[in-house]
């Protein structure tokens, strides 16, 4: 741990540091420890960097410090045909790919005024839903290791590598998949594919039990989390919390429950929700939903019918690849939706749909031509991580690393 | 830059000492997992069960820098974070090699914009670029199997004349 | 009586002069207002027990380029006692390129209006951290306002030494 010198740290956290004491900077480095905590440290996932005051091992303040992944995706987009940016969306949140693929879609659909197919909806259903099982997989798994339980790791990614083949099946792609198309999904679910869900639903409730059993009653594990980090109701919607963490202090919040989208009104499903609100609930709260949702995976696979899965709509949606090598009609409407875009009508929308961490909103301005005029990522990592110094007050220093580790920052998306 | 570039220094010939340390090095890079984004999940992909790293000597993951020889760049580098990849490198101890593991490390990728750098080669000597967005496990593994052969054919005198300017680096830090 | 009757009938009734103009668009209903009463129009919208707008989810700017009122801050916020969206507008000119900040409000503002700050140089009065956020200190300029190029200007940003 170093003791920071005056000139390297910038006056500007400095001063935001000491704005809520009378103390100088030179009495504070003499009685107090300013500690840099990243962006390369194994517990912050990925480049997230925090500032920490420190009065012995208690923390007594703390600015977190981002933009080490800002890759400038909101202007990116201004730059590119709606369907280009479909892939840029895989690498958001990149723990669960194929949900931002819906998410954008849905926006940009909402904004063009496509209709999707009923096949193709239950189709992104499955495809969001596993997402949401990869993620809380790599979410459990990273958290029990930084706070010391490694073989949890372990367990959890053989999970997720099931779903990684299916992924490989379904789209070609193992991890960024840009399975989605406006106006549809990319090519039918195989039969293998759909084969392969099957069994890895039948697996993975007992996988996930074995998981717990190492971990629910291991007593550093919830003696580590019990009580730490712990949030209200109030504060947690006044921060703007959604998704797993915000139903950890047991509010009854689902997006895909208050305004349905798809075909999640047809769904039974359950919201966990959890009133402690510390780090542990919300670790119930991840392996309660990974439950829930392969009980919406398995009925999705139910009540999917046969079909079309995608729109037929040749002035908003790709056409076939096989027709575009043969017919020339398609290969133009290709070549004109490839080189001009969609050309959606002149508007704005928001969409949101509840993503694996929380609430992932697209903000389209269209202008009428090819690409967005504005785009805007309402990514919950970045409103979550804001919270961080309202949690780990008062806390020690090792408690740091289980906060961060339960809310679940993914910097892709916090950075953009 | 070890005994045996000290010795055959002052004279000496070290092939078989040389050919020694080259084996027990190459089968032991202890790597310094520098995950920035998205090919850092692979990353630690390659350490789960399947794809195993350990079979090739280097599971031993030391997010200390002073640890580890092999830095693996993994993810976009933006300018802000540049700086604080170069002090890493600076930091760790000779010998030391470098991955660039995908596309927007190797060259900016698909991340035509203002705050990526075009290509981690602009402010780091690479040993090895990884292609794919991001690469497969497997491809990091034959990045690493390159990284060994690169390795085995160091010869001492290559760092006899290498400035001690990196050395400086450290101590000045 | 629809949720969206309440709400005009309501802000017409405390704010009058407030210049509000209703619009609908694909199912989500837009109040334009004057910025002078984003801060008191906000807080009434949360603290009336009949709406509790409890979520604010995003708080962005558009540039418009070559309109006269350059910018539009836009708020989206949502109620969960009704499960509705509502988006509030508020034009900023160029020259007077400020708006109150709503962090008294919802805490979340926070860092959502420091991104706007950073990317379009909106300042925010009575901001508890007026900062940049994503950028380092030392840039100069607002990457999303329509004139900056895409690749950046060059030598904007520093590079460590080879």
């Amino acid at each position: 741990m170093d003791r920071f010198t005056k000139d390297e740290i910038h006056p500007k956290i400095i001063q935001k540091l000491l704005e809520d004491s009378d103390i100088t900077i030179d009495d504070a480095l003499e009685n107090e420890m300013v500690l840099n905590m990243g962006p390369q440290h194994p517990a912050t996932h990925g480049v997230l960097r925090l500032v920490l005051k420190l009065d012995g091992e208690t923390v007594i303040g703390c600015v977190p410090d981002v933009g080490y992944l800002h890759r400038g995706y909101e202007k990116m987009a201004e730059n590119m045909s709606y369907h280009e940016f479909i892939p840029h969306t895989d690498r958001l949140d990149y723990i669960s790919p194929t949900a931002n693929n819906v998410a954008w879609v849905m926006a940009v659909e909402k904004l063009a005024g496509v209709e999707v197919p009923v096949r193709a909806q239950y189709i992104r259903m499955i495809i969001a839903e596993l997402a949401r099982i990869a993620s809380h997989l790599v979410a459990i798994g990273s958290f029990a290791m930084d706070v010391g339980a490694l073989t949890v790791f372990l367990w959890t990614f053989r999970e997720r590598e099931k779903i990684m083949d299916i992924w490989d099946i379904v789209c070609g792609a193992r991890f960024t998949n840009s399975y989605t198309r406006i106006g549809g999904v990319a090519n039918d679910m195989q039969p293998e594919a759909i084969a392969l869900i099957k069994k890895f639903l039948e697996g993975i409730d007992n996988n996930l039990i074995e998981c717990e059993k190492l971990l629910n009653t291991n007593r550093i594990f919830i003696e580590r989390l019990d009580g730490v980090g712990v949030i209200s109701k109030e504060d947690a919607l006044s921060y703007g919390y959604t998704g797993p963490n915000l139903r950890a202090t047991g509010v009854d919040f689902d997006l895909r429950r208050a305004v349905p989208y798809l075909q999640y009104d047809k769904i039974d499903f359950r919201i966990p929700t959890f009133t402690e609100g510390d780090c542990l609930a919300r670790y119930f709260v991840r392996t309660d939903e990974i439950r829930e949702s392969a009980k919406i995976v398995r009925q999705c696979l139910q009540l999917m019918p046969s079909g079309e899965i995608k729109a037929n709509l040749p002035k908003r949606v790709l056409p076939n690849k096989a027709e575009v090598y043969t017919k020339m009609e398609e290969l133009i409407l290709d070549f004109m939706l490839i080189n001009f875009g969609i050309n959606p009508p002149v508007g704005e929308i928001y969409h949101a749909i509840e993503g694996s961490k929380g609430e992932l909103g697209f903000y389209l301005v269209s202008d009428g031509k090819g690409n967005p005029w504005k785009c805007k990522i309402r990514s919950p990592s970045f409103i979550h991580i804001q919270s961080l110094p309202h949690l780990v007050k008062g806390r020690m220093i090792s408690d740091v690393v289980a906060i961060i580790g339960s809310i679940d920052p993914i910097m892709g998306e916090a950075d953009k | 830059m070890g005994l045996e570039a000290k010795l055959s220094g002052d004279g000496f010939f070290v092939t078989q000492l040389e050919a020694i340390i080259n084996w027990a090095r190459k089968n032991s890079v202890y790597p310094m997992p520098m995950g920035i984004s998205c090919c850092a999940i692979e990353m630690m992909a390659a350490a789960d069960p399947r794809y195993d790293i350990a079979r090739f000597g280097s599971e031993v993951m030391r997010f200390s820098p002073r640890q580890c020889d092999l830095m693996i760049v993994a993810g976009t580098v933006t300018y802000k974070m540049s700086h604080v990849v170069r002090k890493i490198y600076d930091q760790m101890p000779d010998p030391k090699w470098v991955i660039a593991m995908g596309a927007c490390t190797s060259t900016g990728g698909m991340y035509r914009s203002y705050s990526v750098v075009q290509g981690i080669d602009q402010f780091l000597p690479v040993d090895v670029y990884v292609a794919g967005c991001p690469p497969r496990p497997d491809n990091l593994l034959n990045a690493l199997i390159h990284i060994q052969n690169k390795i085995g054919n160091t010869r001492a005198k290559e760092f006899q004349n290498k400035k001690r300017l990196e050395l400086n680096v450290i101590q000045n830090n | 009586m629809e949720l969206k009757e309440i709400i005009i009938q309501k802000l017409n009734e405390h704010f009058p002069d407030a210049g509000f103009e209703f619009s609908e668009y694909i199912n989500e209903f837009n109040i334009k207002l004057d910025k002078k009463f984003i801060q008191p129009v906000c807080k009434f919208l949360k603290e009336d027990s009949e709406l509790e707008f409890l979520l604010c989810e995003d708080i962005t700017a558009i540039d418009w380029a070559r309109r006269k009122k350059r910018f539009t801050v836009v708020y989206h916020i949502f109620t969960l006692k009704h499960n509705y969206r509502l988006v509030l507008k508020c034009d900023v000119e160029e020259d007077d390129c400020n708006i109150d900040s709503v962090t008294s409000v919802w805490r979340t503002s926070n860092w959502q209006e420091r991104e706007c700050y950073d990317m379009y140089g909106i300042k925010f009065n009575n901001h508890p951290d007026m900062r940049r956020i994503y950028m380092p200190e030392d840039f100069e300029y607002y990457p999303l306002r329509k004139e900056f190029p895409l690749m950046g200007i060059p030598g904007s940003l520093s590079l460590p030494k080879k």
